[in-house]
């Protein structure tokens, strides 16, 4: 409940933040991207399961858009936000069949190997994909309607906390079911599961399919909002900065993801003030901070799991079984 | 592709191979001891390389200097890099993370990745570096009508199989090596033992490091260096080492000639998909291989 509150709480703020302050609604659609982005890895994250390649869903939802979006101009923002998240699932599912059969290490840098072939894929052929430099898109319709820049970052704005509400509210139901209680059992003790007649394969395919179009998301809202896609979105870097978020929030809730964000952009903003082009080395010790001091994250620290209504159990990445 | 190429892109990818090896090899030694991937591995290259670079312009800056003392400056630095930053890693922090989750470890090694990167462009900064005087001093030689650098022909190559030679040697023949080998199949058994288990982690990160900064310091002579290296090194180190099976020494060495010259002859016929031609190898073995080549089957806990 009080969680429930307190994201409405957030969602307001920000909300009246972009309204009165309009150049602030960039950083906070931004801000919420990766959010959504760090949810869909915070998913994975409850299957112990790590993935240093996120990032290529963001990736192939933005190219989506921005080939269609050049394709067909009079096509609408939110169809083209729907296209995204579509191709991203499809190639989730593909990309998932094969990475579901591994586990921790291997799941984590084959997700990262596979993004890295699409970064340098979509970097060479510049027939296609322009390059390094990307792809423009004029600013396409949105809900029916023609707008100006300010109406539109509004629109967006407006699409990214109702979608970052439902989907943060349908991804903590998912937590509590049936099926999510599985995917958490993947880390607890994966024989068992399978002991008891489930697939873990096919637990951990669904929340990859379910943390790929969380990116996608992600991915489709940066590129309408910046009108340019380019391969950068897919890099490591930014798989990296996923990671850290889910890790900072952790992924006893799914409000977690969001907390994690905002810590994120401020440790961007101090940095790039203190460090300019070396403030990545503030996200490594913050990171190393984080897993040496609380390794369950904001959320696993916060009593927040006692708020919500999933019922009281072991979260954290470590092993909850003795390993030798 | 021209047929006159495909010695020069089979000298390429054994060079290649060499350089692929060294650094696989730090990382799989160091995976097989502490059930640690080191992310930070790519630092290592990346600083290894930097530092004789630097070390050799700055002997070059002192006027005549003989070849060999050159050639011994790429082993000089990468053996003080591989040191300094090794002890610093594994006393500073691996040491504290040893009990926790191999994914957190993974996390923490990432974490000092992003600050070592950082650290690397504050001290050399933005542009290219390299040492081709090295490479220059060897000499040439012609083969099959084609001439090569001595360097890239032989002297990697040799170092490589050296390093593997010496290696093999240490963890079978001498005492410190059998520890690591004991320490490898069984730490609690090897402490009881009386193996001082902690300091042989120590020593096999050292030895891990080492070999990830002397692939770096290897490869400034005919490469140069630019950010974002160390990057690319672990991603490509990491699909050798996982093609070979974690902590296999001699399916290293099988893997990196594979991708080694796999990625030449790309170079040489589809440049567009020389990045992607090491990623394709690894996806394919491990289709039909999960665990890599060279794995052996291992028991699972229930």
């Amino acid at each position: 409940m009080i969680a429930g509150i307190l994201s409405l709480i957030g969602a307001a703020v920000c909300l009246v933040l972009g309204l009165v302050f309009p150049w602030m609604k960039v950083p906070i659609i931004v801000g919420l991207s990766y959010g959504l982005a760090a949810l869909g890895v915070a998913v994975l994250m409850r299957a112990g399961q790590v993935s240093f390649g996120h990032a290529m869903y963001s990736c192939v939802a933005g190219y989506t858009v921005a080939f269609l979006s050049r394709a067909y101009p009079a096509l609408d923002g939110l169809l083209l936000v729907l296209a995204g998240i579509v191709a991203a699932l499809v190639a989730g599912a593909i990309i998932g069949l094969f990475v579901v059969r591994y586990r921790e290490i291997f799941f984590g840098m084959l997700n990262l190997a596979l993004s890295m072939v699409l970064y340098s894929v979509l970097g060479k052929f510049y027939e296609i994909t322009g390059g390094t430099d990307g792809l423009r898109l004029e600013r396409p319709p949105f809900a029916g309607l023609r707008l100006d820049r300010p109406g539109y970052e509004t629109a967006l704005l407006v699409t990214a906390l109702l979608a970052s509400l439902a989907l943060g509210t349908l991804v903590q139901r998912y937590f509590g079911s049936a099926a999510g209680e599985a995917l958490a059992g993947i880390k607890t003790n994966e024989t068992r599961l399978e002991y008891l007649g489930m697939s873990a394969r096919r637990i951990l395919w669904n929340g990859y399919m379910i943390s790929a179009g969380l990116c996608g998301l992600a991915g489709a809202l940066v590129v309408l909002l910046q009108g340019l896609v380019t391969p950068e979105l897919g890099y490591w870097v930014r798989s990296g900065e996923f990671v850290f978020i889910a890790i900072l929030g952790g992924s006893a809730h799914a409000l977690g993801a969001f907390i994690g964000a905002v810590v994120f952009q401020v440790i961007q903003l101090v940095g790039t003030m203190l460090l300019a082009g070396t403030w990545k080395m503030l996200l490594g010790a913050t990171l190393i901070i984080v897993i040496l001091v609380a390794p369950t994250g904001i959320t696993g620290v916060l009593p927040i799991k006692r708020w919500s209504r999933s019922r009281e159990r072991k979260l954290s990445l470590q092993p909850v079984t003795g390993k030798s | 592709m021209n047929l006159d190429l495909l010695p020069l892109a089979l000298a390429d990818g054994f060079s290649y191979a060499g350089l692929l090896f060294l650094v696989a090899l730090g990382l799989t030694l160091i995976f097989g001891v502490m059930g640690i991937l080191n992310v930070a591995h790519g630092a290592m290259y990346a600083f290894g390389g930097y530092a004789a670079a630097s070390l050799i312009q700055l002997l070059m800056s002192r006027g005549e200097v003989p070849s060999v003392v050159l050639v011994l400056a790429l082993f000089a630095a990468a053996i003080v890099v591989g040191t300094l930053l090794g002890c610093l890693l594994e006393i500073g922090l691996l040491r504290r993370v040893q009990d926790k989750d191999p994914v957190l470890q993974l996390l923490v090694t990432f974490g000092a990745f992003l600050i070592l990167d950082d650290v690397q462009l504050l001290i050399w900064g933005g542009s290219p570096y390299t040492a081709s005087e090295v490479t220059g001093r060897l000499g040439t030689i012609e083969l099959f009508g084609a001439t090569f650098t001595a360097y890239q022909l032989i002297f990697i190559p040799v170092v490589a199989l050296c390093a593997y030679g010496l290696l093999q040697y240490f963890l079978r023949h001498t005492r410190v090596g059998r520890q690591v080998v004991a320490v490898t199949h069984n730490a609690e058994v090897a402490t009881a033992l009386g193996i001082h288990a902690k300091r042989i982690r120590l020593v096999t990160f050292i030895v891990g490091a080492i070999l990830g900064a002397l692939g770096g310091a290897l490869s400034v002579p005919s490469t140069s260096l630019v950010p974002g290296v160390g990057t690319d090194m672990i991603v490509l180190s990491f699909s050798v080492v996982a093609t070979a099976g974690l902590g296999q020494i001699t399916g290293a060495l099988i893997a990196a000639l594979m991708i080694g010259m796999a990625r030449s002859l790309a170079v040489y016929t589809f440049p567009e998909f020389e990045v992607v031609v090491p990623y394709l190898i690894m996806v394919l073995v491990l289709l039909i291989r999960p665990y890599g080549l060279f794995t052996v089957a291992q028991a699972r806990k229930i």
